[in-house]
């Protein structure tokens, strides 16, 4: 096993939440992990990305270059880092925030209208990012939905705990999409 | 024969290498005395910075503690919130406290850091050897303003006592100096209130005291004396500027 | 022991908690804020003191006095802000006072950037501050070796009563890893030099950088550089990684250890024989290690995120008995291990 995933779209979407989410679920499997945000003075609205990496094997750089998986949220992303995709890498792309269609041929492209399915349910507000985590599982097969279940539960803070099961139904909306 | 006067046991009993004439070692002996009379030398620690006051560790029969020009209430600082039960004072001249340290005084004033700070004020860079200081007189001549203090060149002294009082943090602003009997007498009362504010848990307390620099003066030290009274407190008015103690009573 | 995923600024902050660090005295700077915001959120639980300096001048001095009274005291900054510092080190350092300074390192001269960088080096292991003195600095390499060398650097300079330095950078300061930590420290050694209040049980304590006769100086420095001695003698620390049968040695610490052993493991799984040198400690830079890992070499390739720094002591120590080349990106930018795959190529990598 070993995933060099690249999440990445404007600051404000959860992509170091998301990424947080993919680390700890590594911790959770005893796996070797990484997690490396971009970081600069902007807060919000500007560009925002989180290098992840999970191995069976201890880390060289943890900055990742050349992703096996992609996860974009934004146009900008997704122009910036398609070309930096392994070939027979996964890319996740949040098709309601993205009006161009990838023309590499050599990885599979999964479109989640992640941002739009938030709306219909007022239990997925704000967890496009985590709908799109829930594609990148099912696709990838790369943690069950129990490590993913226990990073939550690691990773959210007690006095918050009633956000885990908004959470879980995120992951779960993402892993049935079939669009 | 009874004793009158004895060198306080919070001095060290060895020749200090101040010129003869300046008056640290009056300072020296009051902020000792001080100490003596509260009985606190063992509880105490100095800090004395860069300046010719720079070798009081010597001095001090307390624990003393040498720090960079102008950084002394940062180290003081630093002492008193590993050790708050200590009291902790520092002994800094005008250059160091009202040039170089300014951030530092403003802050650990404004923090309301329980400290004293001795502030000795003879308008001059003594240990250098006669510079200009922050609080060099208009007119005064130094090494580095040779046809006297120019306002339009070099601006004008700063007055730390008027300054420092608006803060909240201060406890304590007084000014006094030590060129004569009685206000010696005053200058040992004010550092004694400091030391007591201290004690009290009050905050910053501040004596600034107008001192004497004959060698850097060009002056015989009966006329450096006099200057401080003709020259120095007229731009430096003596007074209590902030006092937290006497607010508490006026309420 | 239970594995945390921690930010590696925030888990040095912990690690600093847990070796008893009492006082921590800082001022805002990107890439190490976190360090701070940790130690505000839970030093006072610790007991301890954290308090925001008006500047990094005030900082360093603020952790002299606090040095000076016996406790165990830190600092952190990135580059600019270590530049300020200069000055409280140097007097720290004359004054044989202990204390733990940390440098999140970013792009420079000047404000220079907010990226990771490893261009303090020099300033690090042979300039900060005047004066004839050295600084032990620590170069770890992942968020545990941050937790782990911090640990060490506080018994370090109370050991020696000497400043001790980690120096790090924004990524190691903001990449997460797993980190196990050791448990709270208990025992500390006496420091009977403390100037804490004498209690009127002993002669005065003083803490003092100044000595007007040259000879007592002199002497003061002499004897500083004994102790140095011991440490050059006793405490260097490298990693040496596939070195054994190596034809290429790339020499890189910290953050660039980590691309350049992904690197390494790249030429291997192409049949060149690359390995890796990584000193742990730079100042003393660990000269029978590096010697011992380029026996066997035909040449030495030297990454770092610099113009070129620490080349000059790999060459010192290797006393220039191979040739050494130089790969280096700057100003923030972070070298790919394809890059330096592409170097250790271009060297010949002899299959």
């Amino acid at each position: 096993m070993n995933y060099d995933i690249l999440l990445a779209g404007f600051g404000g979407q959860g992509i170091l939440f998301a990424g947080k989410i993919l680390a700890y679920s590594g911790l959770m499997d005893s796996k070797e992990v990484s997690w490396l945000p971009s970081y600069g003075p902007e807060m919000r609205g500007g560009t925002c990305n989180c290098s992840v990496c999970i191995s069976d094997e201890p880390i060289g750089s943890p900055l990742v270059v050349n992703p096996n998986v992609l996860v974009a949220m934004n146009t900008p992303s997704l122009e910036k880092f398609i070309g930096t995709v392994q070939p027979g890498g996964t890319v996740i792309v949040d098709s309601s925030m993205v009006d161009i269609k990838v023309e590499r041929t050599d990885v599979k492209v999964c479109y989640v209208p992640a941002t739009e399915l938030t709306s219909t349910d007022p239990q997925l507000k704000g967890g496009a990012n985590i709908i799109l985590m829930g594609k990148l599982i099912a696709e990838t097969g790369m943690f069950t939905t129990d490590t993913i279940k226990a990073a939550f539960e690691k990773v959210v803070p007690a006095k918050r705990a009633h956000l885990i099961d908004n959470n879980l139904k995120a992951i779960k909306t993402g892993m049935e999409y079939n669009g | 024969m009874a004793v009158v006067f004895e060198r306080p046991k919070a001095l060290v009993d060895i020749p200090t290498h101040y010129c003869p004439g300046c008056t640290h070692g009056i300072i020296h002996r009051l902020v000792a005395e001080v100490i003596d009379e509260m009985g606190i030398e063992g509880d105490t620690i100095g800090v004395c910075p860069v300046g010719c006051s720079v070798m009081a560790y010597d001095y001090f029969g307390c624990d003393m503690i040498e720090a960079a020009h102008g950084r002394a209430p940062a180290t003081a600082t630093g002492v008193k919130r590993a050790m708050p039960d200590k009291f902790v004072f520092t002994y800094q001249g005008d250059g160091d406290l009202a040039a170089i340290g300014t951030a530092e005084t403003v802050h650990a004033a404004t923090r309301g850091e329980n400290i004293v700070v001795i502030f000795v004020n003879n308008t001059i860079y003594g240990m250098t050897g006669g510079q200009m200081a922050p609080t060099t007189l208009p007119g005064q001549v130094t090494q580095t303003t040779p046809f006297g203090r120019d306002t339009n060149v070099q601006g004008y002294p700063v007055r730390m006592c008027e300054m420092l009082s608006t803060l909240d943090g201060v406890a304590l602003a007084q000014r006094v100096t030590v060129n004569s009997v009685p206000h010696i007498r005053e200058a040992k009362k004010a550092i004694r209130k400091a030391f007591e504010n201290q004690k009290n848990g009050l905050g910053f307390s501040i004596v600034e005291i107008l001192s004497t620099c004959p060698t850097n003066w060009g002056m015989t030290p009966v006329d450096a004396l006099k200057r401080v009274e003709d020259e120095m407190i007229p731009y430096y008015p003596l007074g209590v500027y902030k006092d937290k103690t006497a607010e508490e009573v006026n309420k | 022991m239970e594995r945390n995923l921690m930010k590696g600024n925030e888990a040095l902050a912990e690690a600093a908690l847990r070796a008893g660090c009492k006082c921590f005295f800082g001022y805002p700077i990107t890439p190490q804020t976190e360090i701070s915001a940790y130690l505000a959120k839970n030093m006072a639980k610790a007991g301890g003191v954290f308090l925001q300096a008006e500047s990094e001048v005030a900082a360093i001095n603020m952790v002299l006095g606090a040095a000076s009274t016996g406790v165990r005291a830190m600092t952190s900054s990135s580059s600019p802000g270590v530049s300020l510092k200069s000055e409280g080190v140097s007097y720290i350092a004359g004054s044989d006072l202990p204390c733990v300074i940390i440098n999140v390192q970013r792009g420079g001269p000047g404000l220079g950037g907010i990226q990771p960088s490893q261009a303090d080096y020099w300033q690090a292991t042979k300039a900060l501050g005047h004066g004839d003195y050295q600084l032990l600095v620590y170069a770890p390499s992942s968020v545990q070796e941050m937790v782990d060398k911090v640990t060490l650097a506080f018994d370090m300079a109370d050991a020696y009563r000497m400043p001790v330095m980690i120096l790090a950078d924004g990524l190691l300061g903001q990449m997460m890893e797993p980190v196990t930590f050791p448990e709270k420290k208990t025992d500390f050694i006496e420091k009977p030099w403390a100037t804490d209040g004498h209690g009127g049980k002993r002669k005065h304590n003083i803490t003092n950088s100044l000595y007007l006769k040259p000879e007592e100086l002199e002497k003061s420095v002499v004897e500083r550089f004994k102790r140095y001695d011991e440490i050059k003698a006793k405490h260097t620390e490298a990693e040496l990684y596939l070195t054994e049968d190596a034809d290429i040695i790339v020499t890189a610490y910290g953050a660039t250890a980590r691309v350049a052993k992904s690197a390494v493991n790249l030429a291997r799984a192409e049949g060149i024989k690359a390995g890796l040198f990584r000193p742990i400690t730079l100042w003393p830079f660990p000269v029978n290690e590096i010697n011992e890992a380029v026996k066997n070499a035909k040449v030495i390739l030297d990454v770092e995120m610099s113009m070129g720094q620490m080349i000059e002591d790999v060459k010192l120590a290797t006393n220039c008995s191979k040739p050494v080349e130089f790969y280096g990106r700057t100003g923030g930018v972070i070298p790919t291990p394809a890059e330096v795959l592409e170097q250790i190529k271009k060297l010949g990598g002899a299959k």
